[in-house]
């Protein structure tokens, strides 16, 4: 049994001594067998092109997973381009050179046209002084011709449609501050078509039908963000908390921003960043590793391999300042603020962890007890660590979803006395037991789930070079002192480390008529 | 540690942006270029790879067992990891609330637990489920009620024994009822900051009426109405065991975990389980209703009509039509709407069908205010096209293989075998009803589809709601039809909300 296994079992028993003495016999059987197994059922294999590929045979039914992840997220955006990420995720589903097309070479050629037109059009569209209005036109209509022109290659939406035909479910992808994914379920049956697939779209992907995806991606943005009273809460609060640190800027990107991005500015974000050396892929389910792993490396080593690109380096300066920020609207009162905390790798990463549960998780939460229970003032609050990311140096915050009939200033005064207590009182050890507990008990109920376990795999491999940090970090959970927590709070909850955003409710433009209570 | 440290809050409210928003999209194939019907002069490789058979997997199905009571126990084992998840349905629903007291099923699902038990409070409760990262939680639905518990093995008799003591001996507390009414009368107070919520809310009242238990809404003087007795009323009333159905998954020897649920559950004396609701469902009236939202960009349209029961013959048929129409990339409307006219990042719908009354036919769109009708008339003519488009070969190919090959994600894990025959047998089908569903696909034909869409699809049924921007929808919605404004005020509070 190797070192990692024999720890993750050792802390998974250990919730009581009572318990371990009276069951140690019962929870052993297909428990133990089913951890020590799994280093043994899980192969990584570094392709000669960088890229890593992970396989975790996990035979329960003729089904698999799998997650690639790619390191860049919204925080690689260029600037004057913030958005480009989330774009190209999309333009990801749009086809290859294969997959989609119904000829090539002649769509390439159509798409270069349609990229000089725009390039055209962009160019009177933007001039501040002397645009002609009949040039703008006529270049506006060789644009759309060109566009016209190249649709006809198009066979649309192919490349979803061959996964939809082939039994895929789960089929989606996101872009993150941190990261890009890309996930679905299959039947293992079409384990290579899937790696024909996903490989061909890292290798080869096709920014066809690029304007009208811009179109979709506007309408995503107006839907979470513009439309959305915590959606364009959080755009502010992130604004206002990063001056320097692309964790400022949405990921979504600025509205001025995705409207101006283009097909050739996302294919040379492609090839800087969607390198193999910049990729995991996992794959769990019903596969074997020494069967398949000549085909998926037939298929994903044919990537042309490039330079790794050079990482993102701003550093957030040190807040030095409160930042606070009121939105007066038609929406309910809602209070959150944030403090600066190191990135993952910081040894404290797993006191975040701590005091993330012990503030929030369920009933028996800080935050519960005190704003939502007994001081009857909140229907929700929570306190979490890494928003918007990890990757790089995020915040840890906290929120107060009012009652009806409180305020967002209350929210921060019952958050702040919290805040005190915990940087004046040690933690109870039972606390800091529940914790322990229930992280192990997470990590293994994680286990069973091949989409989950995918993600965990890649995640944790793209972070720490090494999938079984997973298990690992189980050990420095277990190392939280009562001390560690005082200490790191009192590090960054201060004063002049906090935003701190709310949502001031003002009249709505309605007033309540005699039919109230809408339709009849 | 990574995916334990965003908030709820956040995760559901903030989830990244991504290629879709969430669930099934809505399907559709553009009118104006069928490409894929094209001689491709592209080379296609993927059909030079082989598809082998798949490996032979015949899930285990739950061992099912009657009790003399009318109690029904489902068993499936699971011994992949070391825990035990248990459930309890209860008979009855918000739907089967008095209409004087709507909200009382939720607060009831809500206070039940947090109440906790004679001999012990539900805060004592949390603290010692916690230690053993286990979990006991009661909720209320639109047809039942639920408990659930979760743990390790080596801890199940003392947790099944604490659910036991829930559902046998509550003690509904006014403070904890206090806390759940707060909690409602937040959501109340908070129903109409996000436009996508009323939609949804509104909408459905125009399919059901307002006043239909499958659509009504708590207000502040429902939730005000609720007391303690009513709680344990409720309680009394709908805990029987003929109204119940027990299931377990996980790592368990079964005959021993026979034998505990027979004991536990075996003493308890049949009742009148609460029979379902008679409920009328006229349907729409046909027109065009808006609620203006001066805070929003974007236009939620949502376009409604009755939709079916699954015990329906012709439910197979219906679901063919929805893939078609609305089933994925491939569909008509996810083509049309959002591939060919960029009108919509989230667009779908299907004609619904509900267990035992009829769903809801929704369409919908977001769309921004400018593009208001064009998108609301997009999403229709794909409606009408149902009708006079008869599914091409390749449509009903595509529609029929994305069901077949992802078939076997319907019992793909033991949960889903178990929650499967869990949920046709609380609703009266039979027990092979999946078994049924893919035989009866594999049956339907281009006439089936285009016979159904004649059939069910009454574009006169059909009501039209848009929630969005007045002053920014240009043209304006009239040019859809008369327009009936929705005043969705909330009736205020009578005093102190939630104290």
């Amino acid at each position: 049994m190797s070192r990692v296994v024999g720890v993750v079992l050792a802390l998974a028993m250990g919730w009581g001594v009572a318990a371990r003495a009276q069951n140690m016999s019962q929870a052993s059987g297909g428990y133990v067998q089913y951890l020590a197994g799994f280093e043994k059922r899980t192969t990584v294999k570094v392709l000669p092109n960088g890229l890593t590929l992970i396989v975790c045979e996990r035979p329960e039914a003729p089904v698999f997973s799998f997650y690639t992840l790619v390191d860049v997220g919204s925080s690689d955006d260029p600037e004057g381009a913030s958005g480009l990420a989330h774009m190209f995720e999309h333009i990801a589903f749009k086809g290859t050179t294969e997959i989609g097309t119904t000829n090539y070479p002649a769509e390439k050629v159509a798409l270069a046209k349609v990229e000089t037109a725009y390039a055209a059009y962009d160019a009177e569209f933007r001039k501040l002084v002397g645009q002609d209005a009949i040039k703008l036109a006529e270049l506006k209509k060789e644009f759309e011709d060109a566009q016209a022109a190249a649709e006809k290659f198009v066979v649309p939406n192919q490349f979803a449609e061959l996964a939809e035909e082939n039994g895929a479910v789960g089929l989606n992808a996101s872009t993150e501050e941190d990261s890009t994914q890309y996930f679905w379920s299959m039947p293992s049956n079409r384990l290579e078509l899937w790696a024909y697939m996903e490989s061909g779209r890292i290798a080869h992907p096709v920014a066809r039908e690029f304007y009208k995806e811009r179109d979709v991606v506007q309408e995503e943005r107006r839907m979470r963000t513009d439309s959305n009273p915590i959606g364009a809460m959080v755009e502010q609060f992130l604004a206002t908390a990063y001056v320097a640190h692309p964790y400022r800027v949405p990921t979504l990107g600025w509205e001025s921003e995705i409207s101006q991005v283009n097909a050739t500015e996302a294919a040379a974000f492609h090839a800087k960043y969607y390198v193999p050396g910049n990729i995991v892929v996992a794959v769990v389910g019903d596969v074997k590793a020494a069967e398949v792993m000549p085909m998926l490396t037939k298929y994903f080593g044919a990537i042309p391999a490039g330079p790794k690109p050079e990482p993102m380096t701003t550093i957030e300066p040190p807040q030095f300042a409160e930042k606070s920020v009121t939105i007066r609207e038609a929406a309910q009162p809602f209070y959150l603020e944030g403090y600066h905390k190191p990135d993952y790798r910081d040894p404290d990463d797993s006191v975040y962890d701590a005091i993330t549960d012990i503030f929030s998780n369920g009933r028996t939460a800080r935050l519960y007890k005190s704003l939502v229970r007994d001081q009857k003032i909140a229907a929700d609050a929570e306190g979490f660590s890494g928003f918007p990311g990890e990757k790089f140096p995020g915040l840890f915050a906290f929120y107060g979803e009012p009652v009806p009939g409180h305020t967002p200033d209350e929210m921060r005064d019952a958050i702040h006395k919290e805040i005190e207590r915990l940087k004046t009182t040690d933690v109870t050890d039972e606390e800091l037991e529940m914790f322990k507990t229930r992280a192990r008990a997470g990590v293994l109920r994680g286990l069973a789930d091949n989409q989950g376990l995918a993600t965990q795999l890649a995640e944790y491999q793209t972070r720490y070079g090494d999938w079984r940090e997973l298990f690992r970090q189980l050990d420095r959970i277990d190392k939280v002192s009562k001390a560690d927590v005082r200490r790191v709070a009192n590090k960054i909850f201060v004063e002049s480390n906090r935003t701190g955003i709310r949502i001031e409710f003002t009249l709505p433009a309605q007033a309540a008529g005699q039919d109230a209570g809408g339709a009849k | 540690m990574k995916g334990l440290s965003r908030g709820l809050y956040f995760t559901a409210l903030l989830a990244v942006s991504g290629l879709l928003s969430s669930g099934p999209i809505a399907a559709g194939q553009s009118t104006a270029q069928t490409p894929a019907a094209k001689a491709p002069a592209q080379a296609q490789p993927w059909k030079k790879i082989a598809i082998p058979p798949l490996h032979a997997f015949k899930p285990e199905q739950p061992k099912r067992i009657e009790l003399a009571n009318g109690l029904v126990i489902f068993l499936e084992e699971d011994h992949e990891l070391p825990f035990i998840d248990g459930s309890i349905l209860i008979r009855g629903g918000s739907r089967e609330e008095p209409a004087a007291k709507v909200g009382l099923v939720s607060l009831y699902g809500e206070a039940w637990r947090t109440s906790g038990t004679a001999a012990k409070s539900g805060d004592a409760l949390d603290a010692e489920l916690a230690q053993k990262a286990a979990a006991i939680e009661t909720g209320g639905g639109l047809a039942n009620t639920s408990v659930e518990w979760s743990s390790f093995k080596q801890d199940f008799d003392s947790v099944f024994g604490e659910t036991m003591d829930l559902l046998l001996h509550p003690a509904f507390k006014a403070e904890k009822l206090a806390l759940a009414k707060r909690g409602i009368d937040t959501e109340i107070s908070r129903r109409n900051d996000e436009a996508d919520e009323i939609a949804g809310r509104e909408s459905t009242k125009l399919v059901y009426g307002a006043e239909s238990p499958y659509a009504r809404q708590a207000e502040y003087a429902t939730v005000d109405a609720v007391t303690v007795d009513d709680l344990q009323a409720w309680h009394d009333r709908s805990v029987v065991p003929n109204g119940m159905i027990v299931s377990v998954v996980g790592d368990f020897d079964p005959a021993a975990m026979e034998a505990k649920l027979r004991k536990a559950f075996g003493p308890l004396p049949r009742g009148a389980a609460i029979e379902t609701v008679k409920a009328d469902f006229a349907g729409p009236k046909l027109g065009v209703y808006f609620v203006d939202k001066e805070d929003v960009d974007q236009s939620s349209v949502q376009i409604v009509g009755i939709g079916t029961e699954r015990s329906n013959p012709d439910y197979y048929a219906l679901n063919v039509m929805n893939e078609i129409f609305s089933g994925g990339f491939g569909s008509r409307v996810f083509q049309y709407v959002r591939t060919k006219l960029g009108l919509a990042y989230d667009v779908g719908g299907s004609y619904g069908a509900a267990y035992d009354h009829p769903g809801v036919f929704r369409s919908e769109a977001g769309t921004k205010s400018v593009s208001t009708v064009a998108a609301t008339q997009a999403v229709l003519e794909e409606i009408g096209r149902l009708k006079t488009k008869p599914p091409t070969p390749e449509e009903l190919k595509k529609a029929k293989d994305d069901v077949m090959n992802s078939f076997i994600f319907h019992y793909d894990t033991p949960e889903k075998t178990l929650n499967e025959q869990v949920t046709l047998a609380f609703y009266g089908y039979p027990p092979d009803f999946l078994e049924k569903y893919r035989d009866g696909i594999a049956r339907v034909t281009a006439a089936d589809v285009t016979r159904v869409a004649n059939k069910y699809i009454d574009v006169s049924k059909l009501a039209i709601l848009v929630v969005g921007n007045k002053t920014e929808i240009k043209p304006p919605l009239s040019a859809l039809g008369h327009v009936t404004e929705l005043d969705i005020a909330i009736p205020p509070a009578k005093e102190n909300p939630g104290q």
